[in-house]
Order: C-alpha cells, then sequence, then structure tokens
C-alpha cells in the first residue's frame, strides 16, 4: 500500500483528469460546430435550477455580452475541449445560443477592412 | 475560396431560442455580431504574440487544447493515466470592428509539433500574416506551405530585428518563392501602427482574391 512508485496523482495523469473532471469524463462535444470564435449569449442566467459544476455559473454570466468559446476558455482557465462541453450542456438547456461564423462575403470583409482602417 | 461553412450560422441561430431582443447584452455588441478571424503565423520566436499585443484591445489572452484528446479523439478518460498529454497554448487578442463585428487575432503554435491543432485554427480564418525573420528565413516555410495547400490568402511581415540582415522585398520574395501576388512587407509588429497595416493589407488581399475567385 505504501508503494511510492505507485502513485495516482503523478504529473502524467494531472493535466488531462483535472480539467476533465468538471464535465464527469466526457472529452467530446455533442456539438461539433463549436470552434474558438464561435459566440456565445446568454439567454437565460436562471442558474438556481442548474445543480452542475460552478464552471457553468461562470459562463453564464460572462456569455452576457457575446463572448467567444476561446474567451471562455482562457478566462476559466479550461482547456478549449472542456469549454465546448459544458457550452453544449448549455445549448441543450437553451440557456445559451451560439453564433458560429459564416462564410465571408464581400460585404462582410468589406466591413472588416473599413474596421480595421478605423483602430 | 474554401473558407466558413456555408448556412451554419443560420441553421444554429434557428435551433436555439430566438426571442432575444437586441437589448438583452450589455457590453455594446449586438446579438447579431459577427466574429471574424485572422491567425498571425510564423516561425517560433519571430514576433507573433508581440503582434496580437500591439494592436488588440485586450491583453492577449491564451487559450489551451490537448493533444491527446484530439489526435486520439477519445470519449471517456477510461486508461487516461496510461496516456501521454501534451498541452498546447494558443495566444490571442481580440479587436472590436463595430458593434456588429469583431476580429480575432490567434498567433499559431510556432512549433510543428503542434500541427495538429491548425486546423482548428484555420477553419473559417479569412487570412493570415506570415511574419518572417530574415536571419532563419526558412523557419516561415512550413506555415507559408500550409497557406497555400489550403488557399488561404497570406501576407508575408519581414519583421525587423536588430541586427537582422536589410533584404529588399525582392530578394525575400525570391528566398520564399512565394507568387508575385502575394503582399510582403516590412513591418516592425512591436509598432501598433505598423501591425494595424500588415492587417490592412491582408484584408485587402482576401478581398482582391475573392473578388477574382468569383470571376
Amino acid at each position: 500500500m505504501s508503494d511510492d512508485d505507485d502513485h495516482w496523482f503523478d504529473e502524467e495523469a494531472g493535466p488531462l483528469v483535472r480539467p476533465y473532471a468538471v464535465t464527469g469524463g466526457r472529452t467530446r462535444a455533442v456539438h461539433p460546430e463549436l470552434d474558438l470564435i464561435t459566440l456565445v449569449v446568454t439567454l437565460q442566467l436562471d442558474i438556481r435550477s442548474w445543480p452542475g459544476e460552478p464552471e457553468y455559473e461562470s459562463i453564464l454570466r460572462m456569455c452576457r455580452a457575446p463572448t467567444s468559446v476561446a474567451e471562455i476558455s482562457a478566462a476559466l482557465k479550461l482547456p478549449l475541449g472542456v469549454v465546448k462541453v459544458l457550452v453544449g450542456d448549455l445549448i441543450e438547456r437553451h440557456q445559451v445560443m451560439v453564433r458560429s461564423s459564416r462564410a465571408p462575403d464581400t460585404t462582410m470583409l468589406q466591413a472588416v477592412l473599413e474596421g480595421i482602417r478605423r483602430i | 475560396m474554401a473558407i466558413g461553412r456555408p448556412d451554419s450560422a443560420s441553421r444554429r441561430v434557428a435551433r436555439g431560442v430566438t426571442t432575444v431582443e437586441p437589448d438583452h447584452v450589455s457590453g455594446g455588441l449586438d446579438v447579431s455580431v459577427t466574429a471574424v478571424k485572422l491567425l498571425i503565423a510564423g516561425g517560433f520566436g519571430v514576433g507573433k504574440t508581440t503582434m496580437v499585443g500591439s494592436i488588440s484591445e485586450i491583453t492577449p489572452l491564451r487559450t489551451e487544447e490537448l493533444l491527446t484528446e484530439l489526435s486520439v479523439g477519445v470519449d471517456d478518460l477510461a486508461g487516461v493515466e496510461r496516456k501521454t498529454t501534451t498541452t498546447v497554448a494558443l495566444d490571442f487578442g481580440r479587436i472590436t470592428l463595430s458593434r456588429h463585428l469583431v476580429l480575432y487575432l490567434f498567433g499559431t503554435p510556432g512549433q510543428d509539433r503542434f500541427w495538429f491543432m491548425w486546423n482548428e485554427l484555420s477553419n473559417g480564418a479569412l487570412g493570415a500574416v506570415v511574419l518572417a525573420d530574415t536571419r532563419r528565413l526558412d523557419t516561415c516555410f512550413p506555415s507559408i506551405d500550409f497557406f497555400e495547400r489550403r488557399n488561404i490568402p497570406f501576407v508575408i511581415g519581414v519583421n525587423r530585428f536588430d541586427g537582422s540582415p536589410a533584404y529588399t522585398v525582392d530578394e525575400v520574395r525570391h528566398a520564399l518563392d512565394v507568387d508575385d501576388v502575394v503582399p510582403i512587407l516590412v513591418c516592425d509588429v512591436r509598432r501598433r501602427e505598423s501591425s494595424k497595416s500588415l492587417l490592412v493589407a491582408l484584408t485587402e488581399h482576401v478581398i482582391e482574391r475573392s473578388t477574382v475567385s468569383m470571376g
């Protein structure tokens, strides 16, 4: 029992296991359309009916203004894959809506150009 | 150009709850806001994060992804204690272009072993800035190859380093063997105006390319 070589919490086990604890071990998002710049917008901030991890509440609070999956990941210090799973859960519960990037047309590209020139 | 995924936005919005009023959100952004993405690529230590930082409205943020999940696609954590994981960090910045448009700048991972991340990064990207260091031009070859193969528009920024050889744009173009239509600019990405010039040149190039491809 006291064998030091057989330790659960070694460095190799840590990086993957800890972040995915909040998803109950799920690593694959149900919503494959979620990408780095998918914008998440909170529809319903009611967290009282949500018994889950505190990360859900953090996401709902952050996304009162449209916030990208990458920003959520950075703010919560969680890997992208974990954030996608959590956002997927919130989509299922209709608590957030998401806006993914779309194919750019000339109008959008011009707006990007004008926007960059203004900064 | 094979960028973006047509119809995806409308499909997803339709699936979500659609009763969102424009004043529902704070922060000055409309719920109809669209996000676009540009990449900053180049070899390790060439100034990618410096460029993101010089022009982003926020201090560059860092997000990360785990190699095991992407490369193996595991569905659960069974046996994870025996797997080797690698974390790849991505630095990115954000520029709010208008109430309806937000631009994200992503620095690409500078090490070859992180190529697996490039697919997610390049998916939907409008274009890329490839930063080159004239002391070691070869370090940007992989980035150029990648964007050429994917038909992703890019411009090259020759970043000035103290003591770096002062090649002409033509010499750099010859050394990198890139098409004449690819803009090459000399820059100093520590300076905001210089980074901005690169983004303007890139966006103009993207527009030019899209106009040509639409005939």
